[in-house]
């Protein structure tokens, strides 16, 4: 059965911000699913747990995070913190015998790099094996 | 503070098996400050919970609401604004507010969200340790200000043991010996000489052995 899953990414806004430069004409060029819906935020230490969760019950199969890398991280730990908050949600997921696995946190370099495609790509294809949400 | 932990999803979802309308409940005080109970906590539970009972194939309604705190009166009777929104309350209280509720609401059901776990304070971001143990009868002043009762794994008052070793404790390694601690703080306060003063057999009465305190001040009293 053919199944497309709906993936939700929060990005951090100078990690992506090339990547959706004309309205990520380019993504799509360099075959970015686009199952995939991008939430740009200012930092991903900003994101807090809740926003994961609501994209859950919001119907997304998979959620995933793309940050600076740990050690060069615009604002210094948010990349950090991030993976910190989406292991905790990882961890809420086990709880409830949901796969950890539809979360995944991803620190990646500044720009668009082939890595953030793949990433892409890697996420698509791990929530396609998963299947469909169980929420 | 009182500090708190949440309860593992699977026990909470077995508490509102039966429940269709949910109201999850904060408390602003405590559980708020140790990052357990509060509003931001509240939320992320009851989207877990929605998220937990769609997954079992159950429908109940869950909101949201919080109480600046659990453990008086005037604010308990705020719980009215929410009347028949809910046939359960899931309190993300300590156990002093699912108590209130309880007691004061005869015909609402209450249940904890939270293990309460004890008295302490934030030693750094993200890590809380017990520093009293509410024993009713306090020793600090004899013990430099650190407190054997709720940081001696013995509770011992004429310490340390045989098996303070290193300045760490026998029974959890990573632990400094409190005694260790107290020895050395009242050498540095130059109050040395009054270690070999032994202290007398504790009077536990007043720990809530004997069941639930009452603490009365007339003046306050109407």
């Amino acid at each position: 059965m053919s199944f497309t899953p709906d993936i939700r990414l929060f990005s951090c806004h100078y990690t992506s911000q090339q990547s959706c430069a004309e309205a990520g004409k380019e993504l799509r060029q360099l075959g970015f699913p686009e199952n995939i819906r991008i939430s740009r935020v200012p930092c991903t230490g900003k994101l807090q747990e809740i926003t994961l969760l609501k994209a859950f019950e919001d119907g997304a199969d998979g959620v995933y995070v793309v940050g600076c890398p740990p050690d060069g991280c615009h604002n210094v730990k948010g990349s950090q913190r991030a993976a910190k908050r989406l292991e905790a949600v990882r961890q809420a997921l086990h709880e409830l015998a949901v796969e950890p696995e539809r979360v995944a946190m991803y620190h990646l370099p500044r720009g668009l790099h082939p890595e953030f495609i793949e990433a892409g790509r890697e996420m698509n294809e791990r929530i396609r094996q998963l299947g469909p949400s169980p929420f | 503070m009182i500090v708190a932990e949440r309860k593992p999803l699977a026990e909470i979802l077995d508490m509102v098996k039966d429940c269709k309308k949910i109201l999850v409940l904060a408390c602003r005080g405590c559980v708020t400050v140790c990052s357990a109970g509060g509003e931001r906590e509240a939320e992320i539970l009851a989207s877990l919970l929605r998220l937990g009972l769609k997954k079992a194939g159950r429908t109940a309604e869950v909101i949201e609401g919080s109480l600046v705190r659990q453990c008086d009166k005037e604010y308990i009777d705020a719980i009215d604004q929410w009347q028949g929104r809910y046939d359960a309350i899931l309190s993300t209280a300590c156990g002093v507010g699912v108590n209130f509720i309880a007691n004061l609401r005869p015909a609402d059901h209450v249940f904890p969200a939270l293990n309460t776990t004890f008295f302490g304070g934030s030693a750094e971001q993200g890590i809380w340790r017990e520093q009293c143990a509410g024993c009713g009868n306090c020793v600090l002043h004899l013990t430099g200000g650190l407190c054997p009762v709720a940081r001696c794994a013995k509770s011992l008052m004429n310490g340390p043991c045989g098996g303070s070793v290193n300045g760490r404790c026998e029974i959890h390694k990573e632990v400094d010996c409190i005694w260790q601690m107290i020895y050395d703080r009242m050498d540095r306060l130059g109050r040395q000489e009054e270690m070999r003063i032994a202290a007398p057999i504790r009077d536990w009465s007043t720990a809530g052995h004997g069941g639930p305190r009452t603490q009365t001040r007339a003046d306050l009293t109407v």
